[in-house]
């Protein structure tokens, strides 16, 4: 009988060997160890033996039955193992196909670079102070220091609002937020930043705009100085664009004096002069700045000799322009969907 | 304004290369904007690309003198010239110049040598060229007389350029004519700047040097009123604080010298005459306009008497013909010379023709004034005669300034026009310039500069533009500017003219310690920014557009020309724009969806889908009594700016791909559910949406946004009519346009969450027939408010018309998740609550529950 066995195990093991899918290996288990297979009929030939032998011969059942069972188990692990590689190298997929694109949209760049602007000057203790668009001659123009017909003037060629008593017109510059903030926050000290659209009439160009948008800065204080205006501002220059030098030079705005433009080395020929961008100059004008005039700080309602502070303004489309190679300033109105995509 | 720098060499020593000096003027807020090489390289340090221009060459183009000139044996309208130029053998060549004639000798002329690099006179533009030896018709020439064009100097190639009798012969013409001219951008506060002996004085103070002035420059100089020439009254002296003339008798009027022309036209003026030449020479060179009248004419205009000149306010409805030939009339600001017959000129602006200087002009009474910046800047503007001279008065030219111009003028009448000066001024000034005295202390300067300076620094920088100083006390400087600066004021002017001098580079950069304001953020701002970042998340692309609009053109929203006026359409007056720069730029916009339907038109050009946004103002005439956040007293009469938020999808919601994409056009719903997504981003509880038809939009298709019962917009599919009128493709065009500012009142920044059951939930589908009358927001709310805490969501899945439904009804189909927070809910507390919501709805509505099962 125990020869019996060992021919069973030899014939199961070796049919087995011969076996690498699961439908025939569902076929040897039931030929061999399932209910009605060829191990168990080993086990009911065990009543028919005599009591002497029945030991020896369960003994030798029974470990066929775990010998056969191993392989069974181990030859489904060495299936399994098959198919994985099978799955795994069938149809691949060609990674370089284009993926399914969630649609995004852009915020618009002039409004992305007004918010790098608010959040900069935000963690330097500037709150963002928005303020009105039209606005009256004398908020534009005459409390900056700019009375009717000053060659001041010139600078700002301004569209007036039709029909009105008192002199009504665009905002040509944000620097009337000067005033209403000032107006705004005595008898505290000031730190805001005052974005928003501008108007000016002028030739539409590649460079001009009838309507852009400015960020004007301005800090009231007891001790504030031009030395804190230089470090105010290089320190936004260097979060904007970078470890880069600034320079500041002589300026003129009638609301502020002394008054300095403050300029950037050149973000594409790094001071070498010989790009466009820079005119050829290696720098690039990035804003204009000044301590407030004392005249216009008595009109927010501050004491000049009691109070200084320095006020800066600056075009965020500019910024764009120069952050981005935008060399037409049109783009920002046109809204074209393939320039404001890449945003 | 254009410096060369040949005249500042007039007036001042240059210590420094040209690029150093610009920059140093730059810096001192006089900004150099171009320097141009006109025959001279450029300094070696700097870029080529800043190198535009001809370099004449000093080994091969020369100032030469005509030997001879011969006949051409080939052909009639050539000539060959000899000329010498200080070598040992006189130049050869032939040349067609028209103005060099067989037998000329004697005329001062440019030689280029073969291998001189010009430009090409015979091409378009600036081409440049190289001279080559070469046989013009037969005979032999490797030289060039040059004209204009050929050098660079302008685009004249008519004929050779014929120099003054006294160039000298054999001197490189870089060296002769060479010159850079420095533009200079002028600054209002830099009137005293807008000449070149203004920039010499600037140069001479960054460089430590002096200025060099005429001999007879004298700012004390002062006459009389009444002469034997001319009598001057003047009506007010705030218009006029000064007018004095002088007389230059027996000119003759020729064309000016070579080198008065050269200056002239380096500095961008054109040569007219001599005595027209000078008045301008020495506006340019001095800063002060002069006008010339022809005397005679204004001695016949009194009759043969002495000339009685009245300066005085025009008369309502006065005209005079002014020397460009138009008959103009004036108002009670514009200021007038007149005489006894009326106006011979507008100060400082313009001259009468009937006086003005002609070829015939023998006797000149030579005018220098100052008038009122203001008056003379509206003028200006109002007659629209922008000149040199009207710039220069519109900013301002100190009184004491007035004489000494006009002397230098007249000292070169005499030598460039061969006049007799009449020693006596006459001279009204009856408003004497003050000039102020202005404190100034080391505490000042540390106070606003941030830098500690001595008084004798102080006193250095200050000095070294003229200034007087005293020092009273021990740490105050008094200072006096000088009597041709009229814009130092006050200490910030003292304190900006010291940190020019000083350089503001050496200003230490120091960050803020003084004391923080109270911070309390923008909220407004803020709760915007959020609201952007929803709907960028959503796909939607944002736009910023004009302000400016047409009011026709936000008519043609609604098709119907009647039709109600109502949010958004224009309700209110426009806010219109005295000098449009366009028609279609004319008004400010009370809405923001024709700019984008604009947009979507201009973008469908190049692809088929558009989701756009835009966050923007818009402009409302003010009614009595309304306000707004940021208002002044003051602001009670100007336009009140709301901020809006307008919407626009059209086309696929997705452009096809290679993969299965929902490519479907965009629906209402799409718009809706946009809507609905920021209401939960914005946590905007009480949202809420109803039929609400509207003339721009599709009658079946336009809805109301609210907020409760607020209602903060509409939205909906666009009118086909209006959609016509964009010239937009025939396919669902979806708009809204909101309040945001209603909006954004509703968010709440401490929004209260749900809490998350740890319990099973049980998941039930219903499908109810209700009639086509009942509006699916209805069913659901009867459903929410049924299902109380224990209906955790209900989500509509299925909506069906058509067989087996009869006519007028429709099938909603709902997934129902019941859920509890303290226990596990068991199927039949569930399906309790679920007949509970089915019988409310059969009763309320009269819905039919068709079918209903496990989710």
């Amino acid at each position: 009988m125990s020869e019996n066995a060992t021919a069973l195990q030899a014939r199961a093991l070796a049919r087995l060997e011969t076996i690498w899918d699961n439908e025939q290996l569902e076929a040897w288990r039931v030929e061999y160890i399932g209910r009605k297979g060829a191990v168990n009929a080993l086990f009911e030939q065990i009543s028919a033996l005599p009591h002497t032998e029945r030991g020896a011969f369960g003994k030798t059942a029974n470990e066929l039955k775990l010998a056969l069972e191993a392989a069974f188990n181990a030859k489904i692990g060495a299936i399994k193992q098959i198919e994985l590689s099978k799955a795994l190298e069938a149809e691949p997929l060609d990674v370089t196909l284009p993926g399914r694109r969630p649609s995004r949209g852009h915020i618009h760049p002039t409004i992305q670079t007004l918010q790098e602007i608010y959040k900069i000057f935000g963690e330097m203790g500037f709150q963002v102070y928005r303020t009105r668009q039209v606005e009256t001659d004398i908020m534009n123009f005459q409390l900056l220091n700019i009375p009717p017909f000053h060659p001041a003037r010139d600078n700002w060629s301004t569209f007036y609002v039709a029909g009105s008593d008192e002199k009504v017109l665009l905002r040509t510059h944000t620097s009337p937020g000067q005033i209403r903030a000032m107006r705004a926050a005595y008898p505290n000290p000031v730190r805001a930043i005052l974005p928003g659209l501008c108007y000016r009439y002028e030739q539409v160009s590649a460079r001009y705009e009838i309507q852009f948008n400015q960020v004007e800065g301005i800090v009231v204080g007891h001790n504030i100085t031009f030395g804190n205006l230089k470090g105010t501002l290089t320190e936004f220059a260097r979060r904007m664009f970078g470890e880069r030098p600034v320079r500041f030079y002589g300026d003129h705005f009638p609301f502020t004096e002394p008054s300095a433009q403050m300029d950037v080395r050149c973000i594409i020929c790094e001071g070498r002069g010989t790009d466009a961008l820079c005119k050829y100059t290696g720098w690039l004008e990035i804003l204009g700045s000044g301590m407030v005039h004392p005249q216009v700080l008595r009109n927010g309602g501050y004491d000049p000799n009691e109070w200084s502070g320095f006020a800066f303004g600056m075009g965020p489309e500019r910024i764009a322009m120069l952050k981005h190679g935008i060399t037409d300033i049109r783009n920002f109105w046109n809204n074209d969907l393939r320039f404001l995509e890449q945003f | 304004m254009k410096v060369p720098v040949s005249w500042l060499q007039d007036f001042v020593d240059l210590t420094l290369p040209i690029p150093e000096l610009a920059e140093k003027l730059t810096f001192a807020g006089l900004e150099v904007e171009d320097i141009e090489y006109i025959g001279v390289p450029p300094a070696s340090n700097e870029q080529d690309a800043n190198a535009k221009g001809l370099v004449w060459a000093r080994d091969k183009i020369f100032v030469a003198q005509l030997i001879e000139a011969l006949p051409h044996p080939n052909a009639d309208r050539l000539k060959i010239v000899r000329v010498a130029y200080g070598a040992s053998a006189p130049a050869e060549m032939v040349t067609g110049a028209p103005n060099i004639n067989v037998g000329d000798s004697g005329q001062k002329v440019v030689l280029a040598l073969e291998g001189s690099r010009l430009y090409d006179g015979h091409k378009e533009g600036r081409v440049f060229m190289t001279l080559k030896k070469s046989k013009i018709r037969g005979v032999e020439s490797a030289a060039m007389v040059c004209s204009e064009k050929e050098l660079g100097l302008s685009e004249e190639h008519e004929g050779i350029i014929i120099l003054p009798d006294d160039a000298p012969v054999g001197t490189p013409l870089a060296d002769y004519w060479g010159d850079v001219v420095l533009t200079v951008k002028i600054n209002p506060n830099f009137a005293r700047a807008q000449s070149v002996l203004g920039v010499a004085r600037e140069v001479a103070a960054l460089t430590g040097q002096r200025v060099r002035l005429p001999q007879t420059w004298d700012t004390q100089e002062r006459g009389a009123p009444e002469t034997a020439f001319v009598n001057i009254e003047i009506a007010d002296a705030r218009l006029c604080p000064r007018f004095a003339a002088l007389l230059i008798r027996g000119v003759k009027i020729k064309p000016s010298p070579q080198w008065l022309q050269q200056r002239l036209l380096r500095a961008g003026m054109r040569p007219i005459n001599n005595v027209v030449d000078i008045t301008n020479y020495v506006m340019l060179g001095y800063g002060k306009p002069l006008h010339a009248f022809d005397y005679d004419a204004l001695i016949a205009r009194a009759n043969g008497g002495v000339p009685k000149i009245l300066v005085r306010p025009a008369r309502a409805g006065e005209q005079m013909q002014t020397l460009d030939g138009q008959l103009r009339s004036f108002h009670a600001h514009d200021i007038l010379v007149t005489d006894a017959r009326g106006p011979v000129g507008i100060g400082g602006i313009m001259g009468g023709s009937e006086t003005e200087v002609s070829d015939a002009t023998q006797n000149v009474l030579l005018e220098s004034a100052i008038f009122d910046f203001i008056s003379i800047r509206r003028t200006t503007a109002e007659q629209k005669l922008p000149s040199e001279a009207a710039t220069r008065f519109g900013r301002g030219i100190p009184a004491s300034q007035n004489i000494a111009p006009a002397r230098v003028a007249a000292a070169l009448m005499r030598d460039l026009a061969d006049g007799t000066i009449e020693p006596t001024l006459a001279d009204n000034y009856p408003l004497p310039q003050t000039t102020p005295t202005i404190d100034v202390t080391r505490r000042d300067v540390k106070r606003i500069l941030g830098i500690e300076l001595t008084l004798a620094e102080m006193e250095q920088l200050l000095r070294a533009l003229d200034f007087a100083v005293t020092a009273p006390h021990a740490d105050t400087l008094r200072v006096t500017p000088p009597d041709y600066r009229a814009d130092v004021e006050g200490t910030a002017d003292v304190l900006e003219e010291l940190v020019r001098l000083y350089g503001f580079e050496k200003i230490p950069s120091v960050l803020m310690a003084d004391a923080l304001p109270p911070l309390e953020g923008n909220a407004a701002l803020e709760q915007e920014q959020t609201a952007r970042a929803i709907l960028i998340e959503m796909g939607l692309q944002e736009i910023v557009t004009y302000a400016f609009t047409q009011p026709a053109h936000e008519a043609r929203l609604a098709p119907n020309e009647r039709a109600e006026k109502i949010f958004p359409l224009p309700q209110r007056a426009y806010v219109s724009i005295e000098n449009p720069i366009s028609a279609e730029r004319s008004a400010l916009r009370q809405t923001l969806l024709p700019n984008l339907l604009d947009i979507a038109a201009s973008n469908l050009r190049h692809t088929k889908r558009v989701a756009l946004f835009e966050i923007g103002s818009v402009f409302l005439t003010r009614h009595a009594g309304e306000t707004q956040v940021g208002d002044l007293p003051e602001d009670a009469s100007l336009p009140l700016e709301p901020r809006r938020l307008a919407l626009l999808l059209t086309g696929p919601r997705a452009l096809p791909t290679w993969q299965t994409t929902d490519v479907a056009p965009f629906d209402f719903y799409d718009l809706k559910g946009i809507l609905e997504e920021l209401g939960a981003g914005l946590h905007l509880d009480e949202l809420n949406f109803a039929a609400r038809a509207h003339p721009m939009l599709h009658p079946g298709r336009a809805a109301e946004m609210r907020i409760g019962a607020e209602s903060v917009g509409v939205f909906g599919e666009l009118h086909p009519l209006t959609r016509e009128k964009w010239a937009l493709p025939a396919q669902a065009v979806l708009v809204g346009e909101f309040d945001l500012e209603k909006i954004l009142a509703h968010t709440d920044a401490r929004f209260i969450i749900q809490p998350i059951s740890r319990y099973p939930a049980v998941v039930q589908d219903i499908a109810l027939w209700v009639d086509e009358s009942i509006e699916g927001a209805r069913v659901e709310q009867l459903i929410r408010q049924t299902g109380g805490a224990l209906l955790r969501d209900a989500r509509l899945f299925d909506v069906y018309r058509g067989a087996p439904l009869p006519v007028g009804k429709k099938s909603l189909a709902y997934t129902l998740t019941f859920q509890a927070l303290d226990h596990v809910l068991s199927d039949a507390d569930a399906g309790k609550a679920r007949d509970k919501i089915v019988n409310r709805l059969t009763r309320e509505i009269g819905a039919e529950l068709r079918r209903s099962g496990a989710g």
